[in-house]
Formats: structure tokens, C-alpha cells, sequence
């Protein structure tokens, strides 16, 4: 019950500061969209080139823009030390990372929601008869890769080099998570599309055990 | 239990050390804080106050050394309870740095710790102490818009939420007005009276440093002086500024 109000009282401050300020998610959509529209510029995508590219290049789009967006994460705790009041103040850590993945979670699903439609009318891709799977595919991995960067963004914050730091810890942990999503999203926007649930597997045993991992070791992450 | 519904506590450091790399922050730092006692830590920066207080709030690992908070003999807690603080989640920390968010109002961060701390009617203790620190008329302003010491006293509200046994503060009149400073003290007096343990970091003397029944001198990580005589601890406290 503790962890689940600290949580909740926690996410309520992200949302907020973050709506408030709107640097995150601002600075990621814009992200997203120049590299998709620049991306549509260098190469003419029929239809054919667009299925076998296009998940790809969605995804890598994704997981730049998620390194760019968790790593204030934790950096702007630091600004008034605030990560202290909230070390004294939780009776479990656990909940401040919770409350920090959720959020980001929440704002790379409603990015790349935003970005979908842009996605599709580029590249000629029809998205609306598996928007549910393609959802589903979107949650799994953003979950994956926000539970990964929140970990990391709290390592890297302590760090020196910590701008150069994150993206060169995150995105080499990421690969499997990049290439499982893209699997399923080529299977979901071919022809006659399918689910591959090996994919989709993946996918959530990655969030399973990484989530663990951050509920035993997380305390640690946040000591100076 | 006191009229404020804690149990008073003390801290007992015992051979705490710190080293950061090669450089020793703390060396062989033992001493014991009696329940109900207010203590001033006086030295020149980079002396080692800082350090000392964040390993009391439970916010630095000591790199050797053992930490003890015993309670006061008859306290319904038992007389050598030892539990980590922030478990015991009893001390109110104000550090150098504010600890409260830009993005927030005032009430919205008193509001939000104090649901951290789970406190008991978070609402109206919110509002008496946005009174008490002169900000009710603030409440609903961002503290990115707010002074220096008005930032300040939304710090020591929030150390101050969940009615704490022990008091750490790092410098706690920076930025406060002589008007901030007076209240702050009457404030710090009213809770050593009814038994909340206070260590706190100063410069100089001032309404503050008056409150101090006990003052420690730090020199290079060292404890190089420790005296409960009015008149040495002035000294000290003076000294070290000098």
C-alpha cells in the first residue's frame, strides 16, 4: 500500500512538472519527426520499401529519441538536490523508480502514438487494421527501454561524462528490444499481416527481469 | 513521549570514517548526541560538516564506522533502539540545497512530501506551516518564482512536516532575512524545548548559534574540539569563522 500511494503521489509530480515545462516531450516529438520526414526525403518509399524499411527506422527513431528524453530523468533531481528529499521521504526507493518509468513509458507511448500517423502517411503504410497489436508492440517495447533508461539515467547522473554516458550504456543493452519490436512491427505491417508472439515474448520477459532487477538492486543505484 | 508524539532520540557516531578516493572527508569521528540535545558543528569549508550530516540523515554510507540512534531511558521505544532513520523516517533534513522542486507551488510540494511521509492530515499541516513560515499567501505560486529565502523557508517547512525527533540542518538561516532568521529561531527553540534532538551546521554567531547547549569544532575531517561551556562554545563558533 506504501509503495503503491508513494508511486502514485510520485508519477502525480512527474506528470505535472513535466506538463508544465514540457521539455521532454518536446523536444522528443520534434525529434521523432525530423528524423522520419528527412528520412522519407532520402529515399522514395513504395510500398514494398517502406514495409521492410520502415519498422526500423520507426524504432531507431524511438530509441534515439528515448536516449535523449530519460536523461534529465534523473539530472533534473539534481538540480535543488531533490533526490535526497525523496530518499528521506519514501519508505521504499522502489517507488521513485516506478514512479519515473511509468512516466516515461506514458510519454514515449504518446509520442509515438503522435508519430504514427506522420509514419504512415510518409511511407505509405497502412497502420489502422493492427493499430491494437501495433499498441501492444509500442507498449511492450517502450516499457523495455524506459525501464532500462531510468535505471541507467540514475548511474549516469552520478557520472562525469554523464551526456555521453547514457546513450553509450543504453542503446548497445537495447539492441535486443530494437530488433525484437522491429520483427514484430515488419510481420505487422506486411501484406497479410500477423502477430509474431516470439517477438512479442521477448519482449515482455525483457521487461519481467529487468524490472526485477531494478526492484532488488535499484536502492543502490540512488546511494552518492 | 513528548507533547509533539515522538519519542526523543539521539545519534551516536561511532569511529565514523568517509574517504572519497584518496581524500578522508571524516576521520575517526565519535561522539554521542543525547536525546533532546542542540549541537552546533563549526568549522571552515571543506571541514567535513556537510559530510557529517548527510551520513546522519542516512543519505552518505560511512566508509567505516557505525551509526546508533539510542533512545532517551524510559521512552516508550526502548532505551538502545538502533534502527537505520530514514526506516524510523523521524529526521527533518535541510540541506544546502532547497530539496523542493521549481515546478511545483509551494503547497504543492509540502503537500507531496508530506504524502511521502505519509503525515497525518497532510492538508491542514501543510496549511499551518505555510502560516507559520509566512508563505500562505504564496501557496499557489511556483517556487521558481520565489527569493532566495523564501525558497528557504519552504525548505525548513519541509523538514519540518512530519513533526521530526531529530533536526539536521546544514546552514539553515542561508538566505533568510533578519525577520526569517528570528523566526527560524524562535521555531528551533520551541523544538529543542520539547525534546527534538538538533544537530546543525553554522557560521558564526547569531540568533541561531545561541540555541546551542553543546558546540563542535571540525578541522580537516577531525573533530578537533567538543564543549558544552556557554562561553567555549561561543568561542568556537566565533573561532571558526574567524
Amino acid at each position: 500500500m506504501s509503495l503503491l500511494s508513494s508511486t502514485t503521489a510520485l508519477l502525480g509530480k512527474e506528470l505535472r512538472t513535466e506538463f508544465r515545462s514540457r521539455e521532454l516531450l518536446t523536444t522528443t516529438v520534434v525529434f521523432i519527426l525530423m528524423v522520419i520526414v528527412l528520412f522519407s526525403f532520402t529515399f522514395d518509399p513504395t510500398y514494398n520499401e517502406s514495409r521492410r524499411f520502415g519498422p526500423g527506422l520507426l524504432w531507431l527513431a524511438f530509441l534515439f529519441a528515448a536516449s535523449l528524453m530519460l536523461q534529465p530523468c534523473f539530472l533534473r533531481e539534481q538540480t535543488n538536490d531533490t533526490l535526497s528529499a525523496l530518499r528521506l521521504s519514501v519508505n521504499d526507493p522502489f517507488a521513485i523508480f516506478l514512479a519515473k518509468l511509468v512516466a516515461n513509458t506514458l510519454f514515449l507511448l504518446f509520442t509515438e502514438l503522435l508519430m504514427l500517423p506522420v509514419f504512415a502517411v510518409l511511407y505509405n503504410v497502412p497502420v489502422l487494421r493492427v493499430l491494437g497489436q501495433l499498441i501492444l508492440v509500442f507498449f511492450l517495447g517502450s516499457l523495455g527501454v524506459s525501464i532500462a533508461g531510468t535505471a541507467l539515467s540514475a548511474i549516469s547522473a552520478q557520472a562525469r561524462m554523464r551526456e555521453l554516458l547514457l546513450p553509450l550504456l543504453l542503446l548497445p543493452l537495447l539492441t535486443p528490444v530494437l530488433v525484437a519490436s522491429t520483427q514484430v512491427t515488419v510481420g505487422l505491417l506486411d501484406a497479410s499481416p500477423f502477430l509474431e508472439w516470439k517477438g512479442v515474448g521477448f519482449l515482455a520477459i525483457f521487461d519481467v527481469v529487468f524490472l526485477t532487477a531494478l526492484w532488488l538492486f535499484g536502492e543502490y543505484l540512488l546511494e552518492e | 513521549m513528548t507533547s509533539r508524539g515522538f519519542s526523543p532520540t539521539g545519534i551516536r557516531f561511532e569511529n565514523i570514517e568517509k574517504r572519497y578516493g584518496g581524500l578522508a572527508a571524516l576521520r575517526r569521528i565519535r561522539f554521542e548526541i543525547t536525546p533532546g540535545e542542540c549541537v552546533a558543528l563549526a568549522g571552515r569549508n571543506g571541514s567535513g560538516k556537510t559530510t557529517l550530516l548527510r551520513i546522519a540523515a542516512g543519505l552518505v554510507r560511512p566508509s567505516s564506522g557505525e551509526l546508533t540512534f539510542p533512545a532517551a531511558r524510559g521512552a516508550a521505544s526502548g532505551p538502545s533502539k538502533t534502527e537505520p532513520i530514514r526506516e524510523r523516517a523521524s529526521a527533518g533534513f535541510v540541506a544546502h540545497a532547497t530539496m523542493v522542486y521549481d515546478e511545483l507551488t509551494a503547497e504543492e510540494n509540502l503537500l507531496l512530501f508530506a504524502r511521502l511521509q505519509q503525515t497525518p492530515n497532510a492538508s491542514t499541516r501543510v496549511e499551518k506551516l505555510l502560516r507559520e513560515v509566512g508563505l500562505f499567501d504564496r501557496r499557489d505560486s511556483l517556487v521558481r518564482t520565489f527569493s532566495r529565502g523564501m525558497r528557504q523557508r519552504v525548505a525548513i517547512a519541509r523538514a519540518l512536516l512530519h513533526e521530526p525527533s531529530i533536526l539536521l540542518l546544514d546552514e539553515p538561516s542561508t538566505g533568510l532575512d533578519p525577520q526569517g532568521v528570528g523566526w527560524l529561531a524562535a521555531t528551533l527553540r520551541e523544538l529543542r524545548d520539547t525534546g527534538c534532538t538538533i544537530l546543525m551546521s553554522l557560521h558564526g554567531e547569531s540568533e541561531i548559534s545561541m540555541l546551542a547547549t553543546r558546540a563542535i569544532r571540525l578541522d580537516a575531517g577531525l573533530i578537533v574540539a567538543d564543549t558544552r561551556t556557554g562561553a567555549e562554545v561561543r568561542s568556537i563558533l566565533t573561532f571558526a569563522d574567524a
